[in-house]
Parts: structure tokens; sequence; C-alpha cells
């Protein structure tokens, strides 16, 4: 990994992490318990899709899905190294773990971007 | 003057214990360590759920119920609870650490870690209750 490229990737590390400890928690509340199982009224589709008209909001979804996921890249790559004993596959690792921040962020935007 | 020291090409082979993969379940200090650093797969499941929700979203109501429907079920109703007690873990390790990789200095002061983990904490409390508010409004 190229020397110049490090404190980026720590950057987005850091700031993926704490957007995950912020916003993540009552995300995840919300839409995976309390609205499947009926505690809270789940918002209705009208709802959801003015709100994701809103440049804000697109906005706002980009950074909540794209920067955790690099802020998983970052973490799960060193957790492989450590965990499974496998730094010997150090390139293969880089490219799977940051690759597929990089697809998942390329589709947010391409997704909230189409939208009318 | 002693002899010049002997290199051989070849690399000894020095006697070492395997370490098992599963090292880290022998002490509650490593075991923690590992457990926070397994949070990073819960916080990519949900960010993908995110985008999952994002795309269902543009598709039309349809497609919308159905993801709804996917999150009835008990497999994700399983993986969304366990996820959420790791993404908790994560907040919390997060937070208690701030401290640690944030110095605020105030007129040559020290901020002490408690006022910057509490500031961290209550930005979690008000941004939850806002994305509540913005969300149960619908």
């Amino acid at each position: 990994m190229a020397r110049s490229i490090t404190p980026l990737l720590w950057v987005l590390f850091s700031a993926g992490g704490t957007i995950a400890a912020l916003l993540f928690p009552i995300h995840l509340f919300l839409i995976g318990l309390a609205f499947p199982l009926g505690w809270l009224e789940a918002p209705t589709y009208g709802f959801l899709r003015s709100l994701v008209g809103h440049p804000l909001a697109r906005m706002y979804l980009f950074v909540l899905i794209s920067l955790p996921l690099f802020h998983w890249a970052h973490r799960f790559r060193y957790t492989l190294y450590d965990g499974l004993q496998i730094k010997h596959l150090t390139a293969l690792i880089v490219v799977l773990c940051y690759g597929a921040a990089l697809a998942g962020s390329i589709m947010a935007a391409a997704t909230l971007w189409s939208i009318p | 003057m002693s002899a010049p020291p002997h290199y051989t090409p070849y690399h000894p082979k020095w006697y070492r214990r395997r370490v098992s993969v599963w090292w880290w379940l022998e002490k509650r200090s490593s075991t923690v360590f590992v457990l926070r650093e397994l949070t990073s797969v819960a916080v990519a499941f949900f960010a993908i759920v995110c985008l999952w929700q994002v795309r269902a979203v543009t598709q039309g109501p349809e497609a919308y119920a159905r993801f709804l429907a996917w999150l009835r079920t008990p497999l994700f109703l399983v993986l969304n609870a366990v996820a959420f007690l790791f993404v908790l873990f994560h907040a919390v390790t997060w937070f208690n650490l701030a401290p640690k990789a944030m110095v605020v200095r105030l007129q040559g002061r020290r901020l002490p870690d408690g006022i910057i983990a509490g500031a961290n904490y209550a930005a979690w409390l008000v941004l939850s209750g806002a994305i509540t508010w913005i969300l149960l409004r619908g």
C-alpha cells in the first residue's frame, strides 16, 4: 500500500466510525426492530419517497452508507490479518476490502443521483 | 580479538508454537478486543441494508413493500437484533476512546476526558431523537 494513501484511509476509517457510532444504532433499532415488530409505526412509502427527493436527504444517505463501508474495510482488513493470521494475503485483502467499500459507495451514489 | 561471527545463508529453524485461530478466547481483554474489531461486520451489514432500502424506495411502492416484508422474516429479525447489539458496542467503545484520539485544549488547559466523552454521548442522544422525530412524522 502506497504510503501517501494511508492517512486518507485512516481519515475515512475514523469518519466512518463516528457516523456509524452516532447514527447507526437508532436507524438500525427503528428499521430493523421497532418497525417490523410493530412497536412503532413505520413511515409510509410516500413520505420516504418525498424525503429522498430532497438533495440534503440524498447527501445524508450517501454519507450514511459510504463512510461506514470504508470504516468496515479498514477495520476488517486488520481483523483478517490478526484473527486468521493471513498476513501473506495482504494485496488480495486490500483489494477486496477497499474495493467492496468503493463498489458500495458507487452503487449508492448512482442510485441516489438517478432519483428524478 | 574474538573470531568474526560466522553467518550461514540458511534461516535457522526455530521452534515456534503454532498459535490457534481462537487465541483471543483465552483472555477476557483479548475477547473484548476481537469482539470490538468484529463490530465492523455489523456496520457493513447495516450499511448494505440501508443501500437496499434506498434502492427499494427509488424502485417504487411494490419494491419497498417487498423490502419491508423481508425485514419481518425471522432471519432478518435475528440478524438485525445481533447487529444492533454489535453496533451499540461499537458506539460505546468509540465514544469512550474519543478523548484519547481527540485532545481539546481550552485556554491552555486540557479538557477532561469525561467532558469530551460526555459531548459525544450528548450528540448521540440529540441525533437519535431528531432522526426518530423525522421518521415518525411520516
